[in-house]
């Protein structure tokens, strides 16, 4: 046992590799899908998340033991493993699916994370999840959410702000809701899920990118972790959505006014 | 005894027949200071389509859930309401409701399908509780087809900012169905004067020692319409250079429109607006009569947030910016001319 003053923390990132924020998709002819022939990276709030954790040990030095990342995906998502590594990460854990497979739904997500601390155990366990609110592919926003309560661990979702007290083992967050700010202040363990606005994710430096080759990936399999995969929810098409018709433009100010009355739009009596 | 007989065959028919009843929908009915938020209203109009009988739940602070009773009961549609009050739900915390759902959701509950808006209090909470019932759950619907016979749930829902629709079928293997409704995607169930529904008191569920603690919530305030169920939406972006101009150019146009005031995120992140303004897909979707897009390019992310608007009106000095393809009306000027003229021309 280490002496109960020094307690130090041990941070989990999962990510999620997409397709690239800036690329305009396709749905395949098929309807089984969206053309997935296109640039991949980082989910964007999961950048956010390995970001917060990296400054989170800049801040606290040496109270910080690890940060491990994790995520559930293809061979090519080892690529993102490697970003965050690049980024700061310590080490990561890549739970290989065939590219075949069907996207795992975020619950299955949640209970093979559990898995993931349940084994961390040995190593000092989980302090403090650092997830993104939600992913652009499929903008469920529920995993992080699912695992603190698979865990019956506290939760921060869609926070912008997080101040951590290793010492104590609380957190105070604040999170973006509707309407404005909350602030709360939760115990560790904690999962917490980043907003836009926590911080503004680093790139990567060459000499990191190189050194992040030489950091260890462990390989799992959703077997080694005992979790199924297979979707509860079927998926029975993807189709476009239905296109707007552009209708064009006006040459002034006075053609406009006259395109809102067509429409019924009046100014407001006040 | 003849003539009992076939009434003695039919009995374990009607049985079988009471056990596939009908949906049964809880509808969390969230509010704040007294009101019944307008998104739990349009989540409440998707659990009608549902064919079947539909439960309201108001959880709060005794203080809160005893005004907001009273409304809820009024609701067209909703044929019982449970509530259930304690301090510790007074500021609608995950870790404290969502024991209240698993003992309302136990094996034997009669409902069939948890309903909410796409809030961001029922997003935190409603996929917690759905997570400890070992249940998945589906987000931001925009619509629903229930067949009651083989008792499946067929919803669409966006994905990829919006990019695609994916239709999703929730299985009769899942017990009870979880899904939050894009509200924009559904019109607000009204008051009805005339009905009123049955109440019906719920033990909270206390939680000792919670992980989590509410310290303080600070709200925007602001005279103009909410931004999510406003009809008219003006919305800023990074052409408006800072804060102060970002106000004194769109404040008049939102003022003489009876508009809510919508940003887009560079607009944010730049600080010229504050962040509960954000259109798009990491802040409020939003389907208005009119959207006037001024200063705003019109990427992917924002164009999630607002192109289900009937009438979208952009101003922009680009002619080649996004935003062109998907306004109905547009006008190439330089805003700073374009909006003072319109404002005066409108009023």
């Amino acid at each position: 046992m280490r002496p109960s003053a020094v307690r130090l923390l041990n941070i989990l990132v999962p990510v999620k590799r997409t397709v690239d924020y800036a690329v305009k998709i396709r749905v395949n002819p098929d309807q089984k899908g969206v053309d997935l022939n296109v640039k991949h990276s980082m989910n964007p709030f999961d950048e956010i998340a390995v970001e917060e954790a990296v400054r989170l040990r800049e801040k606290l030095k040496g109270e910080v033991k690890s940060i491990k990342v994790v995520t559930i995906g293809p061979p090519k998502a080892s690529e993102t493993l490697r970003t965050a590594l690049a980024m700061g990460a310590d080490s990561a854990i890549h739970i290989e699916v065939p590219d075949s497979a069907p996207a795992p739904e975020p619950l299955s997500v949640a209970k093979a994370l559990r898995a993931v601390i349940q084994k961390e155990k040995d190593n000092g366990g989980v302090d403090l999840v650092i997830m993104g609110k939600q992913a652009i592919d499929d903008d469920a926003g529920q995993t992080g959410q699912m695992l603190a309560g698979l865990m019956d661990w506290a939760q921060a979702t869609f926070a912008s702000k997080l101040v951590v007290d290793p010492k104590a083992k609380v957190a105070d967050v604040t999170r973006e809701i509707d309407g404005g700010l909350e602030e709360i202040k939760c115990r560790l363990p904690l999962v917490l899920t980043t907003d836009l606005r926590l911080n503004e994710p680093r790139y990567a430096s060459l000499p990191n990118i190189m050194k992040a080759k030489k950091k260890p990936i462990q390989k799992l399999t959703p077997a080694d972790l005992e979790v199924d995969l297979t979707p509860r929810l079927e998926t029975l098409k993807v189709t476009e959505p239905p296109k707007r018709v552009g209708g064009g433009k006006v040459e002034s100010v006075d053609e406009l006014i006259t395109k809102l009355k067509e429409a019924g739009i009046t100014p407001v009596k006040s | 005894m003849f003539r009992l007989r076939p009434v003695l065959r039919c009995t374990p028919l009607s049985r079988r027949y009471a056990t596939a009843s009908g949906p049964h929908a809880l509808v969390f009915l969230e509010h704040r200071e007294g009101a019944i938020d307008s998104g739990s209203l349009s989540a409440l109009a998707a659990a009608q389509q549902l064919g079947g009988q539909v439960t309201g739940l108001v959880v709060g602070s005794p203080e809160q859930v005893k005004g907001v009773l009273e409304k809820a009961k009024k609701l067209k549609g909703v044929s019982n309401v449970l509530h259930s009050a304690s301090e510790q739900y007074s500021h609608a915390l995950p870790e404290t409701i969502s024991p209240l759902f698993e003992k309302l959701l136990g094996e034997n509950s009669p409902y069939t399908h948890v309903v909410s808006a796409h809030s961001s209090s029922a997003k935190s909470i409603l996929p917690r509780a759905a997570a400890r019932l070992d249940l998945p759950a589906i987000s931001d619907i925009t619509s629903l087809e229930h067949e009651a016979s083989s008792n499946a749930t067929t919803f669409t829902r966006p994905i990829y900012a919006g990019n695609a629709i994916a239709t999703v079928k929730a299985p009769s293997s899942l017990r009870v169905k979880f899904f939050t409704v894009r509200s924009t995607a559904f019109k607000a169930a009204a008051e009805d004067q005339s009905t009123e529904a049955e109440a019906q008191a719920i033990d909270p569920v206390e939680v000792a020692d919670p992980p989590t603690q509410h310290v303080r919530t600070d709200l925007t305030k602001s005279d103009r319409p909410d931004l999510g169920s406003a009809s008219r939406v003006v919305s800023g972006g990074r052409a408006l250079k800072d804060a102060e101009t970002f106000k004194s150019t769109l404040e008049p146009l939102a003022d003489v429109l009876g508009a809510a005031i919508g940003a887009s995120r560079a607009a944010v992140d730049a600080g010229y607006a504050d962040n509960s303004l954000q259109v798009g897909q990491t802040g409020k979707v939003v389907a208005p009569e009119l959207y006037m897009a001024i200063g705003i390019s019109g990427a992917i992310q924002h164009l999630a947030g607002m192109k289900d608007s009937k009438l979208i009106v952009a101003i922009n000095k680009d002619p080649e910016a996004p935003i062109f393809q998907v306004a109905d009306v547009g006008l190439v000027a330089d805003l700073y001319d374009a909006v003072p003229e319109l404002v005066q021309k409108l009023k």
